[in-house]
């Protein structure tokens, strides 16, 4: 095949500057130790996540009321619960439900703010007008009480709780999606798909969105760690996960009448929230640094 | 004459566009609360008549609900309702919804306040000095304090300090407002015990009250405390990097002057927004915060209300928080457009 083909030559063009793109990402990325620190917590969560059932050394949910509240020991790396649960165990099952609550929110809410601030912005006029008062209002409610009382509604539970984060969570996409749209909704490229007869639903899908999907996946990746706060204050209060899942939040609800005397079932919880939103937190701020348009432009 | 009845007409457009505003916010709020309500599994009837009532009492109490009307004829009388400042019956109470959330807020209020004032004492000047020695170990020190800040579950960190500061080392006070024996001592007239018991020359009840408060404030300004440095340092290296900083040192102004005079005057607009935000957050930590330290204030109503089923309450507390963060929030934006020169001349 000496004979360049016209087709794809273009097209191994474009998948090499791809690829030199992610290798200067990479680089530039790896230049900060403390977004590789964040991306270690997070690849240590999925991991542990994974394989929770391999590093657990007891059953997270089989209780033993002779050891309960046993400090802690090389049987209880971090001590047992009110019920003689494993507490290191119940932290590594608990894992899957950090992720798995992040996970349902962030599918949910970044793309129902991604369409509603892309379409409100490409279209414009009264249903812009209409979106917007309707995200000021969720804008205006502190989240935490928003997703209390919207969950306080729905009913405790897992993805419940996951569902009212996510009616709380979708409107600053949708106001960094519009901002976006409203910049590309006039340019010529969307111009000359307009001429050649797209549908605006067309335009909006395959010329706008792809362009808001930058500084979406930014702030997402920098709310992910607000998602877990949110998520672990509701299993505090009692409406998140219910017992017997070793929801972190839900763990310090319980070791929290124990505090004085076995420290360890209340406060060992607290610090894997805090790691992991800490890694997530890390990981946004170097993500941003790396991805966020306005800033990479000033540079 | 004419410039003046222009700026007259302009600024009371503006102010008119800012009301509608609010209002519009606010009617948005109120009928989210009116969905939440009514989305709510629990059955208003059955709540107040009890499970075993007869199929006629039952019906009255639905009739007097006036759940047989439609949706927008609830949905205004619950407005009006609320305009008119009936939040309804808390069933847990049994008093309105609305004295129980004026019993409740003066505590709140004074909790979020002296977190707020913990937070901008302590979170303004680690900003600065983290812009000023950018990426010097103050500015690194800034960065930790306010990422672990952000990171950190404030419900638990409230149980450490408690665990640490209360029952290890004995430093302050533990959960409630003052110590049992000194209830009832101090009338209720402002609602903060801080404040009722300086006016009423109760020294002794005040300190108490002081013991009490310290942790949850200082748990509070910390949370306030991580989101106002970290503004407060990117305001102030955008500041320091423009050229009349360059200028007053050229001239031989002092560096204390650069930063305190020049840079920081210039910062002082952004931060009223950033620490008027950032009391909106306070609102919402103190939620938190108050159910660990047995705080009498709104966030443990909510959160009392919440397992007592108890909807209005919930959705009353849900909606006075609410306005008031919206209050703070256009507040503070109309002080940026008068305190900024140039958002008041600007275009619009």
């Amino acid at each position: 095949m000496s004979i360049a083909d016209p087709v794809d030559d273009p097209r191994r063009a474009l998948r090499a500057a791809r690829l030199a793109e992610i290798k200067l990402f990479t680089q530039r990325f790896l230049r900060n130790p403390l977004g590789v620190l964040g991306l270690i917590i997070v690849a240590l969560l999925i991991f542990v996540a994974i394989f929770a059932p391999l590093l657990a050394t007891h059953d997270p949910y089989l209780p033993q009321l002779t050891k309960r509240l046993s400090a802690p020991s090389t049987e209880f790396w971090f001590g047992a619960d009110e019920l003689g649960r494993d507490i290191y165990s119940r932290l590594l099952y608990g894992s899957r439900l950090t992720l798995l609550i992040v996970g349902l929110v962030v599918v949910t809410s970044a793309p129902v703010g991604l369409i509603i601030g892309a379409v409100s912005g490409t279209v414009g006029g009264w249903l812009d007008a209409i979106f917007m008062r309707i995200t000021d209002v969720f804008l205006a409610i502190p989240k935490l009480l928003l997703a209390l009382a919207f969950v306080a509604a729905l009913g405790p539970g897992i993805v419940n709780a996951a569902l009212a984060i996510t009616l709380t969570a979708w409107p600053p996409y949708a106001r960094l999606a519009r901002a976006e749209a409203l910049v590309v909704r006039n340019s010529d490229y969307v111009n000359a798909v307009r001429l050649a007869g797209a549908s605006e639903w067309r335009i909006i899908i395959f010329h706008i969105i792809p362009m808001c999907l930058n500084s979406v996946i930014v702030r997402v990746t920098f709310d992910m760690a607000g998602i877990i706060l949110i998520a672990a204050g509701l299993g505090f209060i009692g409406l998140g996960a219910q017992p017997p899942l070793p929801e972190w939040g839900a763990m310090i609800s319980t070791g929290r009448k124990y505090i004085f005397d076995q420290w360890w079932v209340a406060t060992v919880p607290g610090f894997a929230i805090f790691i992991v939103s800490l890694g997530f937190n890390l990981l946004g701020d170097a993500v941003r640094d790396l991805l966020d348009p306005h800033l990479r432009q000033r540079r | 004459m004419a410039a003046t009845t222009n700026r007259t007409l302009r600024v009371t457009y503006g102010i008119g566009s800012w009301l509608v505003t609010v209002a519009i916010t606010l009617i948005g709020l109120a009928a989210l609360t009116f969905f939440i309500g009514r989305v709510v599994p629990i059955d208003p009837v059955l709540r107040i008549v009890g499970e075993k009532a007869t199929q006629d009492v039952y019906h009255r109490v639905y009739l007097e609900l006036g759940l047989d009307q439609p949706l927008y004829v609830q949905f205004w009388r619950y407005i009006s309702g609320v305009l008119r400042g009936d939040f309804g019956i808390s069933f847990q109470t049994t008093r309105p919804v609305l004295k129980d959330l004026f019993d409740y807020f003066p505590a709140t209020l004074e909790l979020s306040t002296l977190g707020l004032i913990v937070g901008v004492v302590a979170g303004v000047p680690m900003g600065v000095a983290g812009a000023y020695w950018h990426e010097k170990w103050p500015d690194h020190l800034t960065r930790v304090v306010g990422l672990v800040g952000y990171s950190v579950p404030i419900f638990w960190l409230s149980l450490v300090g408690l665990y640490v500061f209360y029952y290890r080392l004995g430093w302050v006070a533990g959960p409630g407002q003052i110590d049992v024996f000194y209830n009832g001592i101090v009338t209720h007239v402002t609602g903060s015990i801080l404040i009722d018991a300086l006016t009423q020359g109760q020294f002794d009840v005040f300190w108490n009250a002081i013991g009490h408060i310290t942790l949850p404030a200082i748990l509070l300004g910390y949370y306030s405390l991580a989101y106002i440095s970290r503004m407060t340092r990117s305001v102030m290296l955008d500041q320091l990097s423009r050229e009349y900083i360059l200028t007053a040192r050229l001239k031989g102004a002092s560096e204390l002057r650069v930063v305190m005079d020049h840079a920081l005057r210039n910062a002082a607009i952004p931060l009223v927004t950033i620490i008027a935000l950032s009391y909106g957050g306070l609102l919402e930590g103190s939620v938190l915060v108050e159910t660990i330290f047995s705080w009498p204030g709104i966030g443990n109503y909510i959160y009392q209300s919440l397992f007592a089923a108890d909807m209005n309450a919930v959705l009353g507390g849900t909606l006075l928080v609410g306005a008031v963060y919206v209050l703070i929030n256009s507040v503070s934006d109309v002080l940026y457009r008068t305190l900024d020169p140039r958002a008041r001349e600007g275009s619009r």
